[in-house]
């Protein structure tokens, strides 16, 4: 024998799922809301999320050359970061706020903490509370839905069925299904949601543990405060932070039941807000609190290795 | 009080974890063939887990086969005899694939396999006969690890083994030995269980074996029903799902029996003793014939082979004749892996021997064995979730790289048994093997290179 063989530790096969698959069915199970943001939204709200995706693809390109690391461009961690921030977003906002919110999830969430699986908090949720501080009235005008038959997108808004809900009023539960109300891009529409929800179970790109937990959480809520159960899970960011922003792998526990606490911890933080706090919603709160608390989450669920307990039975 | 008589399991218990593999058990119809008598062979002095053997034999020595080469006056060793007959070449250093340098006994081979006069059958009286034959059979666990039988099967005082569980799972894709053990050997795996259950005393034989061998478990489950009937009470067939790694012992314990066996402890103290097929078979044809462990059926596969097979090879056999047995290798072979492709060991040269607890040989060609590039772990938890015993292979990776013994040790890295399903899962292609490796040398060594 001639050659050169290959020597690595075992095992010698490996499954064929790279991070880019999973990240790649990510961006296929937001394919729905997505196409329903344009339908509901128009054209404009295809520009905003390729504006958010081109800059972040871009943003992290160049700080990870600035910082002369491999380039991780092609894991398309940065295109999901670029869609759910879009979809994160009120139609109207303008495209350079919406690019400097891409430009703040990317450098300063994601890549000055490492990079892809060192963050510390989900990137997309970050750099939507960053512009909601920076343009408070910008960030919460919203466009009526299908404003684009009627006119402009500043002079058709209307107001978010939380909002309008907090004044007494209430949307139906098919505008909310559909999406045909006022919001954030990519959260008015629960059935491309659900969809997307879905494809990632199947595809077991995720695992419904969190989901199901967290807006279990605010429906039994809903249930001991007298709200409307429905109303209250279909109504704002909830399903949209449920399924994509709170299963996000890195900022959420590795534990099977740290992933339980966390989604549970969110689901109470996001009642609160909505029934005690001044905002109307408390999604991306509840979500920022409960990554930073991963930390000590996982420390506290740490599982029991096989044959744990047995041996402290004996010993 | 006459104890209860244990029941035969159904079903398997659940087992947490593990992977689904491609099976590639492309060899698992093929008849196993001899392989014609090499021209030497080299006989490393540890080929078990345990004390090594000093050579018992000088160049030039005349041996025959069965004759004793290697013997340790440890209990804890295992016998290494002649595989072939002819004329001891030399003895020399050599490093094992696992990196354990030792002696090693190079046999000229005359072409005769002439049998040594000193075998015959065993004289089995007693309990302690049968232990005493088992040990000079010089068998080692034959599913890969290489555990000494006599001291496996040796039940401390105070325990008691109600339970032989006899691994047919082979879990590791490509490897059908075990399966064509099941076939082709029949008769003598069940006779080596009754042995077994007589002379340890045991109540019941689980024979566990994955649902991807439906000849193997239809002629075991025939040749249980023709036993007699006291006996066909006692020994059953256990179907389960193929799912890596069913073969591991632990997990194998828990799924037939649903017990789990302790951190730290080994199957004997749960009452269970779990044996390779293989192991079965040979304890059998060992008694009746007196013929040591001296041969071994091994799977040659892989995209480099150009005909893969079931080969019998004598033990000491350099990887090569073995490969040109089957016809060479039909493409250039980049990666030669000593056993399954999930533990295997990736060798350095196809000079080695097959040793006795080989059980493969897989050659892969380029598209086989291409170089993955590692990247940064996302905590998907797919490493978590797979662990069959519940580890958390990212947590160990960070205690690793900040060397925390204290985190280490509650993380329970040193119940790791490496079966590479964290790794196998891994979307980011970590080495998470290594590093489970490296945390154990933190423990014992401090990390420390160890001499040899």
């Amino acid at each position: 024998m001639e050659e050169k063989l290959i020597i690595s530790p075992s095992p010698h096969i490996l499954t064929k799922t790279a991070t880019t698959h999973i990240m790649l069915d990510v961006i296929i199970a937001l394919m729905p809301a997505v196409i329903a943001a344009v339908v509901i939204f128009g054209f404009r709200a295809f520009v905003i999320i390729a504006d958010t995706v081109c800059v972040s693809v871009l943003a992290e390109y160049i700080s990870r050359k600035v910082m002369k690391r491999e380039n991780t461009v092609t894991d398309l961690s940065a295109v999901v970061t670029g869609i759910l921030l879009a979809l994160n977003l009120p139609v109207g906002i303008n495209p350079l706020y919406a690019a400097f919110g891409a430009i703040a999830a990317i450098v300063a969430v994601k890549q000055m903490f490492g990079g892809i699986g060192n963050n510390f908090v989900n990137p997309a949720l970050t750099a939507r509370i960053i512009l909601l501080s920076s343009f408070p009235s910008e960030m919460t005008t919203w466009a009526a839905p299908f404003w684009y038959k009627t006119g402009s997108v500043d002079a058709v808004t209307c107001a978010t069925p939380l909002a309008l809900h907090n004044s007494g009023e209430t949307a139906s539960l098919r505008d909310l299904f559909f999406g045909t109300t006022g919001g954030c891009m990519g959260e008015t529409c629960a059935l491309a949601i659900i969809i997307g929800f879905v494809y990632l179970v199947v595809r077991r790109v995720i695992t419904p543990v969190i989901p199901l937990t967290y807006i279990g959480t605010v429906a039994l809520m809903s249930l001991l405060f007298g709200q409307d159960i429905l109303f209250e899970v279909l109504s704002g960011g909830l399903l949209l932070g449920a399924v994509f922003m709170a299963t996000d792998y890195t900022t959420s526990p590795i534990t099977r039941k740290g992933r339980v606490v966390f989604a549970a911890g969110c689901g109470v933080l996001t009642f609160l807000i909505r029934q005690f706090g001044s905002l109307p919603e408390g999604v991306s709160f509840s979500i920022l609190i409960m990554n930073i608390l991963v930390p000590l989450i996982e420390r506290a669920t740490l599982p029991h290795p096989f044959g744990e307990r047995e041996s402290r039975k004996n010993a | 009080m006459e104890k209860p008589v244990l029941s035969l399991p159904k079903k398997p218990f659940r087992t947490r974890g593990g992977a689904k593999l491609r099976h590639n058990k492309n060899t698992s119809d093929f008849h196993s063939v001899m392989l014609p008598c090499p021209q030497k062979v080299i006989l490393p002095m540890v080929q078990h887990i345990g004390m090594p053997c000093r050579p018992v034999v000088k160049a030039g020595m005349k041996v025959c086969v069965g004759n004793i080469v290697g013997a340790s006056e440890s209990l804890f060793s295992a016998p290494v005899h002649a595989s072939v007959s002819g004329i001891v070449k030399g003895i020399t250093r050599m490093q094992l694939p696992n990196g354990y340098v030792c002696d090693a006994v190079i046999i000229e081979s005359d072409g005769e396999m002439k049998l040594s006069a000193a075998v015959k059958p065993p004289v089995i009286d007693s309990p302690q006969d049968f232990l005493d034959a088992v040990s000079a059979s010089g068998l080692v666990g034959l599913g890969g690890a290489g555990f000494p039988t006599h001291v496996k099967i040796n039940v401390p005082d105070g325990k008691r083994v109600d339970t032989l569980i006899v691994n047919c799972a082979e879990c590791e894709p490509y490897i059908t030995t075990d399966n064509r053990e099941a076939i082709e050997n029949t008769d003598n795996v069940i006779n080596g269980i009754i042995l077994i259950m007589r002379m340890l005393k045991i109540d019941r034989t689980i024979i566990g074996i994955e649902d991807n061998k439906p000849e193997a478990i239809r002629i075991l489950k025939k040749a249980i029903s023709g036993c007699n009937e006291a006996e066909a009470k006692r020994i059953c067939v256990l179907t389960l799902k193929a799912r890596y790694p069913q073969g591991a012992e632990k997990v194998i314990v828990k799924a037939a029996t649903g017990r789990v066996v302790p951190m730290g402890k080994l199957p004997i103290d749960t009452g269970c003793i779990v044996m390779n097929i293989t192991s079965v078979g040979f304890v059998s044809s060992y008694v009746k014939t007196g013929i040591p462990l001296v041969s071994k059926r091994i799977t040659v596969d892989g995209s480099a082979v150009s005909e893969p097979k079931n080969v019998i090879v004598p033990i000491g056999t350099p990887i090569k004749d073995v490969i040109n047995f089957c016809g060479g290798y039909k493409e250039q072979c980049l990666k030669l892996i000593s056993g399954g492709p999930m533990m295997g060991i990736a060798l350095e040269s196809d000079e080695f021997p097959i040793l006795k607890q080989n059980n493969a040989i897989l050659a892969f060609n380029e598209k086989d064995a291409p170089l993955h590039r590692t990247t940064d772990c996302i905590r998907c938890g797919r490493c978590v979730d797979s662990c069959p015993f519940g580890l958390m292979p990212a947590a160990i990776e960070r205690a690793v790289r900040l060397r925390n013994k204290d985190m280490l040790k509650k993380l329970g890295v040193t119940d790791c048994m490496e079966c590479g399903t964290c790794a196998y899962n891994c979307p980011a292609h970590r080495p998470l093997v290594q590093i489970m490796n490296q945390g154990k040398q933190i423990l014992t060594h401090n990390g420390k290179k160890q001499g040899v």
